[in-house]
């Protein structure tokens, strides 16, 4: 039997009973549907969470102090713990090239929090004050929108200059642009808007653009006093320097503050690339869990292929009968039977595909699902080997007949 | 052997079941047929008539005993090798028809013909000239349940004709049909003879047997009578 008169056989075999058919159909195409759809919106989970770090910067390390704290009033802390707090000379140190070579930028922070800002009548309290120095700006990806940033010089000589974040912006002047140049009180004292920053993605549940930065100077004259820092961000050279920046600074600062040996490193350092790696294993783990629900489901569609083509081969044990004494062979009612069953999940396979092209256009769950192709030729794949495999068994025992018994059959 | 016979079988028994239960549908069996004879195998229903048939088609292998069929030993012969001689030798015709349903005419008279790996054009030139022979040429687009008995019964007729097969075996042929139709079957079945093809017909029906050059009587199991009538 050729090819095609095989393929002839098994299309009328389906279409005998159509409603059958379409059910296993479905059957399998929710399967591979789920499979496809799943996975994408793994996949899409997980590039929104990359693309979220990445836009934090990746090179990026945030160091803080376990023992001391950041401090944002005047000695609110023992010695033991005074002794390992950040000072702006750790932050000048960590800046010189000949102690830590794969540093490129440092910049010292100080927060203070719950200040309220004025323009005229309206105010508003902003979430974050921020002291730093401009090198803040590259090393933490957070660009000025108009205007621009205040300078080295400003810091210096603690010049009352303020860059608002955009919420910050909109709520003192409705229109973020026509901040720039105007004076706003931060407490009790008047800074002169250098510019507004450009709107940020959240990262977290706090809004990142609730935020206002002065130089760090200024916010210790004026606001937090003259404590410790709350931090010190540190941008590596390239991202692949990350981790021999990271030791450099646990060293320098280990030497500086006089850790002992026996103590553990009272220093901690966030690594934006670790984080991101962290979040990747999570997405990744989220993405197979995914895919291990569609499976089963494709599994249970497969078991449906196996259901079905058991009730045909019952039905049709009489016309198997009547096939051989007419001269067929085992392996042509085997073929006709396996290209049944494949051609039904086959036929479901494309039908999910195209549905989960559809679904995977709309967001599902505040996800936007990104197609992973290699998943869609998986998932056909699997499909027409479900049919094979799942077939086998009912195809097997239709060739097994005996021509009498099956004759006989009523 | 000596003078080789189309069919030959011998001492052939043929047991369902086992122990206290076992039922002897055959208790000894042994038949020659000549190349273009006309048999009806006549007896009462359970007297094994169509076990034989069975057997004689290779739809059924023997319990014990021989059959020689065109010279080669039926028993040796694979699953395979089995499937191609019912396909080409032997042509069948039952008393239910067995028409495969939701198929047309034209499409179950190519069946065998598909197995027997013809190529499509050819097929369907053998399954209209079949179709032709048995006078349904117009009713080639039609599906077995759009066709009367008697016509369903000719379908069946070039079907076992479709191969050319040198045997036709008929299993109560004309069983199921009304008197008009069981002439025209019979005629068939003389044309066929004369055209010297070997036919072995199953029957209770004396008249149906009266058509036959030669009758072997059948009664529990064993052949108690084989005469040639004509």
């Amino acid at each position: 039997m050729s090819p095609r008169d095989l393929m002839g056989a098994a299309l009328r075999g389906l279409t005998a009973n159509k409603l059958r058919s379409l059910l296993t159909v479905l059957g399998v195409s929710i399967g591979v549907g789920a499979v496809i759809v799943l996975v994408a919106v793994g996949n899409g989970s997980g590039k929104a969470v990359q693309a979220r770090l990445e836009a934090m910067g990746t090179n990026l390390l945030t160091v803080s102090t376990t023992g001391g704290g950041g401090g944002f009033q005047r000695g609110q802390a023992g010695p033991a713990a005074q002794q390992y707090s950040l000072t702006l000379d750790d932050s000048a140190a960590l800046a010189d090239k000949q102690l830590a070579p794969d540093v490129s930028a440092v910049a010292p922070v100080m927060t203070s929090s719950g200040a309220t800002a004025t323009n005229g009548d309206t105010s508003y309290t902003v979430n974050q004050v921020i002291g730093t120095t401009p090198e803040y700006m590259t090393a933490t990806n957070t660009p000025v929108g108009t205007g621009a940033s205040f300078t080295q010089q400003d810091v210096d000589t603690s010049q009352r200059v303020i860059l608002l974040g955009q919420t910050t912006a909109t709520e003192l002047f409705t229109r973020p642009a026509s901040a720039v140049g105007q004076t706003i009180k931060l407490g009790a004292v008047d800074f002169v808007v250098r510019g507004v920053l450009a709107s940020k993605d959240s990262t977290g549940f706090n809004d990142p653009n609730a935020t206002a930065i002065v130089p760090i100077s200024t916010l210790r004259a004026t606001q937090a006093g003259y404590g410790a820092l709350s931090q010190i961000v540190v941008q590596a050279v390239d991202k692949d320097r990350v981790d021999t920046a990271q030791s450099e600074v646990t060293q320098l600062l280990t030497a500086r503050h006089k850790v002992p040996a026996t103590e553990t490193s009272p220093f901690r350092i966030t690594n934006s690339a670790q984080i991101l790696q962290t979040s990747q294993d999570t997405a990744a783990t989220f993405t197979a869990l995914l895919a291990t629900v569609a499976a089963i489901s494709l599994v249970v569609g497969g078991i449906g292929v196996t259901n079905i083509m058991l009730v045909t081969v019952t039905e049709r044990t009489r016309e198997i009968g009547i096939r051989k004494a007419l001269g067929a062979r085992r392996r042509t009612i085997l073929g006709q039977f396996l290209i049944e069953a494949t051609l039904l999940s086959l036929i479901g396979g494309a039908v999910g595909v195209g549905a989960a092209l559809i679904v995977t256009r709309f967001q599902l769950a505040g996800v936007q699902p990104v197609l992973v192709p290699s998943s869609i030729g998986l998932a056909l794949g699997v499909s027409a080997a479900v049919g094979l495999f799942f077939g086998s068994m009912p195809a097997h025992r239709a060739a097994g007949l005996r021509p009498i018994d099956a004759l006989r059959h009523e | 052997m000596a003078a080789e016979s189309l069919i030959e079988i011998r001492d052939v028994t043929k047991t369902y079941g086992q122990g206290e239960t076992a039922v002897h549908a055959l208790r000894g069996v042994s038949l020659r047929v000549e190349a273009g004879e006309y048999i009806a195998v006549m007896g009462s229903s359970g007297s094994g008539k169509s076990t034989l048939m069975n057997i004689l088609g290779c739809l059924d292998v023997p319990t014990r005993g021989e059959y020689w069929l065109d010279g080669s030993d039926v028993a040796r012969l694979s699953e395979d090798q089995q499937a191609l001689v019912r396909g080409r030798k032997i042509g069948f015709i039952f008393q239910s028809f067995n028409l495969i349903p939701r198929t047309t005419a034209l499409a179950n008279v190519e069946l065998p013909l598909t197995y027997a790996h013809l190529r499509r054009g050819e097929r369907r030139k053998r399954a209209n000239r079949a179709l032709e022979l048995v006078g349904l040429a117009d009713r080639t687009g039609h599906r077995p349940n759009e066709l009367s008995g008697g016509q369903q019964q000719r379908v069946a007729i070039a079907r076992a004709l479709a191969t050319g097969p040198r045997i036709l075996l008929a299993d109560e042929p004309t069983g199921n049909l009304d008197a008009h139709s069981t002439d025209e079957v019979l005629g068939m079945f003389d044309d066929l003879h004369a055209d010297g093809r070997t036919i072995i017909v199953i029957t209770h029906e004396h008249d149906v047997a009266a058509r036959a050059r030669r009758l072997v009587q059948v009664s529990d199991g064993r052949i108690v009578a084989d005469e040639v009538t004509r």
